[in-house]
């Protein structure tokens, strides 16, 4: 039995080195010095490592600014989206009103309708509303997650009806019950949420290329497209720019990758 | 409970929801509706300075679109990518999924982050890296293949295999998600049955068909829907790694849609491009609810 284990871990172990070669080389040419991977055979390590690309990076090309315009509006895209998702999917699960089954349903149904059927209205709209060019009109999908309700909604479920009687007896009000009794149950589909919308709105290209037209207001993959277009013989440069670019949430992921995968498996029973 | 009591409640659920469903109708449902009736128009970009040169056009946007042979390479490739991809990528994800479900597989945890991490990366950067692993004098791709004896491909330069490069680089982004749905899946379907078809001289092949096949088929239909919706809404990877070509054989429907909204500022065709999708989505996923359900899969 102990020849199979080797042999099933073995496969294993090449299955990753082949899943993962294509980062651990990005990471590799970054070090490697201008020309250097532009050979036959390829080179898989750097000669002489440096930081330079990262220097020219952040210098002339100033990165720095598209990573601020990243953070900034992955951040305010995960707290915005919790403010508005997380008390209605409380309220779907647990508090009773007129309409709500039928509203969530037509929710549910919706959740087939791609996003970018919508995308060229929604410019005119936002046009109209002053918001094109905008970090605010970069936020404006994040608010709209129907996706996070689901989620907030089914975790919401399990939290045993009598406990928020008690509370109501006791004399708490909805919104006290909500903060104090709810948020702290919820802590760990929060958690996954957060995870869901900053990597989303990180990862995002589409739309933010869309809306964002000054240069200055880019975000990093929005950056990284237009760079690479007019870089494409600069190999280590770009390889050092997508490693800042897909660093920041390959790590967060591995902190966190508990949360996003539970998550990922609450979400996709949504089917 | 007191009448007053669920007045209260109510009130405290319309406040706490109407947010959110103000937020989904002005930036979700309104958009998606307008589309169907901007598809109408011809709003350009003359309607774009001033309104007042829109006109409605009935279906003079779809017809024209019926005849632009850029409109048709855009729905054949992203009807390539549907009927190619889907199964290459389920087919991969589920390969995965066994063999990190293995019973006789050691640090399980480590190689199931691994084959996941291209998932969470971002995209345009990983397009990006991708172009260069395809590179075809100094990529690694035609390095690896020529230690077997396979002569350079000129993966994003030709139009024969722009496509096939493009799904490779699809399928190691994406197979991961789909790895995850199934490893859960595998993990409900009992052990004891395997290992009785395996005592009663059941080969791998056929309890692979009979027991983990037949368990597995409502997750596959779940990760195939998934994937089929994937496939059509492909755009940054054509956008970063071929711009549409060579000879628009990347060219995608949503990359169509973005040229036509975006740079040709043709928002009415662009939005008749966007309906139609929506239609094709749609009768797609309904075609594979109606096959499953014959198949007795749900």
């Amino acid at each position: 039995m102990s020849a199979r284990r080797w042999t099933v871990t073995l496969l294993a172990a090449l299955v990753a080195l082949l899943t993962t070669a294509p980062l651990l080389w990005m990471l590799s040419v970054s070090f490697m010095a201008p020309g250097e991977a532009a050979q036959f055979p390829p080179p898989l390590l750097p000669a002489d490592p440096s930081l330079e690309n990262y220097r020219t990076l952040f210098g002339s090309f100033g990165i720095g600014r598209f990573l601020a315009n990243s953070i900034l509006v992955s951040t305010l895209a995960t707290v915005l989206a919790l403010m508005f998702t997380i008390p209605a999917g409380y309220a779907f699960a647990k508090l009773r009103f007129t309409g709500r089954d039928a509203i969530f349903r037509l929710l549910v149904a919706a959740l087939v309708v791609p996003g970018q059927i919508g995308m060229l209205p929604l410019f005119l709209e936002l046009k109209a509303m002053g918001l094109v060019n905008s970090y605010a009109g970069a936020l404006v999908p994040w608010l709209a997650g129907i996706f996070g309700i689901f989620l907030v909604r089914q975790y919401c479920l399990s939290i045993p009806d009598e406990m928020l009687e008690a509370a109501r007896i006791d004399g708490a009000s909805e919104g006290q019950i909500l903060r104090r009794i709810v948020l702290p149950i919820l802590t760990p589909i929060i958690v996954t949420l957060a995870l869901f919308v900053f990597l989303g709105s990180w990862n995002d290209f589409m739309w933010p290329l869309i809306i964002l037209a000054d240069q200055q207001l880019y975000t990093l993959p929005v950056a990284l497209a237009a760079m690479s277009r007019e870089h494409v013989q600069d190999n280590e440069l770009m390889m050092a720019g997508a490693v800042v670019t897909t660093l920041p949430v390959l790590i967060l992921f591995l902190a966190l990758q508990r949360f996003y995968l539970s998550g990922l498996l609450t979400g996709s029973v949504k089917g | 409970m007191s009448a007053a009591l669920r007045v209260r409640e109510a009130r405290a659920g319309w406040a706490m929801s109407s947010p959110a469903l103000a937020a989904i109708t002005l930036f979700f449902v309104f958009p998606a509706i307008a589309s169907l009736f901007l598809s109408f128009t011809d709003f350009d970009i003359y309607a774009l300075a001033n309104l007042d040169n829109l006109r409605f056009v009935g279906f003079q946007n779809y017809a024209r679109l019926v005849d632009n042979p850029l409109f048709w390479k855009a729905m054949t490739n992203t009807l390539l990518f549907v009927v190619v991809g889907t199964p290459f990528i389920v087919a991969l994800s589920l390969f995965a999924a066994m063999l990190v479900n293995s019973r006789w597989l050691m640090w399980r945890p480590v190689w199931r982050v691994a084959l996941f991490a291209p998932y969470v990366t971002t995209l345009v950067a990983t397009a990006v890296v991708w172009r260069y692993l395809l590179h075809t004098r100094y990529g690694l791709v035609n390095y690896l293949l020529s230690l077997v004896g396979v002569p350079p491909i000129d993966w994003l330069g030709s139009p024969t295999a722009s496509l096939p490069a493009i799904l490779i680089f699809v399928g190691w982004k994406t197979f991961g998600y789909n790895m995850i749905i199934f490893l859960a899946a595998l993990q409900t379907v009992p052990r004891e049955l395997d290992e009785a078809a395996r005592i009663d001289g059941a080969g791998w092949w056929t309890r692979l068909r009979h027991v983990t096949l037949p368990a597995l088929a409502p997750t596959a239909l779940l990760v195939s829907v998934l994937t089929v919706a994937g496939m059509f809404q492909l755009f940054a990877e054509p956008y970063v790694m071929t711009q549409g070509g060579p000879a628009q054989s990347t060219t995608t429907v949503l990359y169509f849609m973005y040229e036509e909204g975006f740079k040709w500022w043709n928002l009415g065709s662009g939005a008749a491009v966007a309906f139609l999708l929506f239609l094709c989505i749609l009768a797609v996923t309904l075609v594979q609810l109606r096959l499953a359900k014959r198949g007795g899969a749900i």
